[in-house]
């Protein structure tokens, strides 16, 4: 069974929800990376989004391109982040690892090489930001071969109908984006959020999670209300970006941020 | 036709030139190009644009509005005209320049924007944003925008907004915002990056202009048909002033929808060798310049389409260069990909030097003064037409008029205003 599989059937029984955190890989410098993630999850981290640095990432805010521009400028790459899960396996088996980006570095590497470095290293699953469903006849089956989970985005504006298709192609989570924008950008509404993810409930038992808008505790917690899991990204993005001067402090940062969370989610 | 990321597949290498006219197939795909890879945000919107337009694609008032602008605002059919002088010069073949510069607002942008505003018009937005690299486009966004009293941004690479203040200040007047992008490389792709960023946020009351024909589906088909007025024209007022079809076409490709507008209607017509100029910057060989497909970039994925893409080992766009602000891009149309793969159309660069030249050439020659994307097309026309006899013909296309490019070439020549 794939890890994230795994994780949701461990978290329905506990009656709890996952908190993902998504944090992108080589910020602000590669040799940082795996220790982050091990600090995301001593502060409860479910499942972990690992961004891969894009010179043109054009879903997300400021926040997110910044720290791509960091990690780039160190000159990171996707098979970079490959070594970054290899190390982060080593102490953990555990969590699950989500490589999050945009399709061109995957273009480059290969789709087949991809999907089998990506299997062989530990990597879960993979969301492609502008890679819908209809473009992934290709690299889709690849993944799915390799137990990889394609994970896909669903948006204020997917008809029902897409949705649908949305939901029949995705595995492991889906990812409902809950405002009309880019990373970082607005507070999200709970209520408008409930409203979008009742109808996917009839159509799929994928885990829905809900990204784009968590700043604290106080919208993890409402959000974890009426989703299976809450996915944190500009919030601790932010921090990284707020402590360059003393990197070596961010991993405590980090921690704090994401257990603020965990305790209001868990209440 | 098979798609293929890893390779050119069998299939395409034997398309028939007739079967590139049914391009592209239901789901926006040119061959192993094009497509529509975006965030899901965006997919409704553009399903909606697509679902429009196809409803009005032959609807005949909807052409008949089309028509009427085209002819009554543009002011086309644009000439086709003989340089005889600067052909007599070169020694070989006869050069007609097509006029696309005498349009309102200087340049074949237009044509696609009087299209656009349309739909947008159908589809009831309120508001409407471009990406510029020139400034043409933005320009012919903000005329058609002030037209139809909609309100408009124009995102625009804070480096293009220095080398082309003439532009901006042009579409200030016309009541749009410029807004500098700071972000990457600071010009054309970082405009584009920012329109789509703001189109995410505001798709519920905002439509998107796109300038060229790439992005996702479907504006490569829609940029595509509303500038094939250009060939269509062309094709018609060679016939009549030649007395019959021209030995080869010559276009700049930057995004390539000057290129598509021209060579779209003789796509079929086997006779009439095509050429598409990219940007050769400082010389392909240096690696500071803007062409993809005349350099074999590998395939990518940018903008909502796969295409022959400038981006390094690990996947990351690279740097451009030209002199021209509106061919400093790293991609290219999905259909010129599909070209070029199956030998339609052949693609070769002018670099800034060779461009210079030529820009200088025509404006002593003929007294037109060509924009600097336009005189890669003539510069080319320069390599070409002394290896043709006298009895042949070339068609230039004169995509725009260099009034916007004075500051950036009397820089070159030391002087300051």
């Amino acid at each position: 069974m794939n890890r994230i599989d795994q994780r949701f059937s461990e978290l329905k029984q506990q009656g709890r929800k996952a908190l993902i955190p998504f944090i992108t890989a080589g910020d602000p410098a590669p040799q940082y990376t795996v220790g982050f993630m091990h600090a995301l999850v001593d502060a409860g981290a479910d499942i972990i989004e690992l961004g891969v640095p894009f010179s043109d990432p054009m879903a997300d805010g400021p926040v997110i391109q910044k720290a791509c521009e960091r990690a780039l400028k160190q000159g990171t790459r996707l098979i970079d982040l490959m070594q970054m899960v290899k190390e982060f396996r080593q102490a953990d088996t555990n969590t699950p690892v989500v490589l999050m980006g945009y399709l061109n570095p995957i273009e480059r590497i290969g789709y087949e090489s991809f999907a089998d470095q990506a299997a062989d290293v530990g990597v879960d699953g993979v969301l492609i930001v502008d890679m819908p469903p209809e473009e992934a006849d290709e690299l889709g089956p690849l993944l799915k071969s390799r137990d990889l989970a394609a994970i896909f985005l669903v948006a204020p504006t997917t008809s029902n109908e897409r949705a649908a298709t949305i939901c029949a192609h995705g595995h492991g989570y889906l990812y409902y984006v809950s405002l009309k924008g880019v990373t970082g950008a607005a507070t999200l509404n709970a209520d408008d959020v409930a409203e979008h993810l009742a109808p996917l409930r009839g159509m799929t038992d994928l885990p829905l999670c809900v990204g784009f808008g968590i700043r604290d505790g106080a919208t993890a917690a409402e959000v974890a209300k009426v989703a299976d899991g809450v996915i944190v990204g500009s919030a601790l993005v932010n921090r990284i970006a707020e402590s360059l001067d003393a990197p070596e402090t961010i991993a405590g940062q980090l921690k704090s941020v994401l257990a603020e969370m965990r305790t209001a989610m868990d209440a | 036709m098979t798609v293929s990321a890893t390779g050119v597949s069998k299939t395409v290498l034997e398309t028939k030139f007739s079967e590139l006219t049914q391009m592209p197939d239901a789901r926006g795909h040119f061959g192993p190009y094009g497509g529509r890879f975006v965030s899901e945000t965006l997919s409704f919107a553009l399903e909606e644009l697509e679902k429009t337009y196809l409803s009005l694609r032959d609807d005949p008032d909807f052409q008949a509005e089309f028509d009427y602008d085209l002819a009554h605002y543009v002011g086309r059919p644009s000439p086709l005209y003989h340089a005889k002088r600067w052909s007599e010069s070169l020694g070989g073949a006869q050069i007609w320049l097509k006029r696309e510069d005498l349009n309102h607002t200087g340049a074949h942008k237009v044509n696609n924007t009087i299209g656009q505003a349309l739909l947008a018009k159908k589809t009831g937005k309120p508001r409407i944003i471009a990406e510029t690299g020139a400034g043409q486009h933005g320009v012919a966004s903000a005329t058609v925008a002030a037209r139809l009293g909609l309100e408009c941004d124009v995102y625009m690479g804070a480096e293009d907004v220095e080398r082309q203040k003439l532009n901006v200040y042009r579409m200030r007047l016309l009541g749009a915002r410029v807004i500098p992008v700071e972000s990457g490389t600071r010009t054309l792709k970082d405009a584009m990056n920012e329109a789509l960023r703001d189109w995410v946020t505001n798709v519920d009351n905002t439509f998107y202009i796109i300038g060229t024909v790439a992005g996702p589906h479907p504006y490569p088909l829609l940029v595509r048909d509303f500038n094939s007025v250009v060939g269509r024209e062309a094709r018609r007022q060679s016939l009549e002033q030649i007395g019959r079809l021209p030995d080869a076409l010559i276009a700049c490709v930057g995004g390539g929808s000057n290129a598509m507008g021209l060579f779209y209607p003789f796509v079929e017509d086997d006779a009439v060798a095509m050429f598409g100029v990219e940007a050769g910057g400082d010389g392909v060989e240096t690696g500071r310049h803007a062409a993809p497909l005349t350099t074999n970039a590998p395939r990518g994925v940018l903008h909502g389409n796969r295409t022959y893409l400038m981006s390094d080992e690990a996947g990351q766009v690279s740097d451009t260069h030209s002199i021209s602000a509106g061919l400093d891009y790293p991609g290219v149309g999905p259909e010129h990909a599909l070209w070029k793969d199956v030998g339609r159309v052949s693609y070769v660069a002018a670099n800034d030097k060779e461009v210079l030249e030529a820009f200088r050439e025509l404006t002593h020659m003929e007294g037109i003064m060509p924009a600097l994307e336009s005189a890669h097309a003539l510069a080319h026309a320069k390599v070409l037409a002394p290896t043709m006899r006298p009895d042949q013909h070339i068609i230039v296309n004169l995509s725009g008029r260099g009034d916007k490019d004075i500051m950036t070439v009397a820089k070159i020549d030391g002087i300051e205003f």
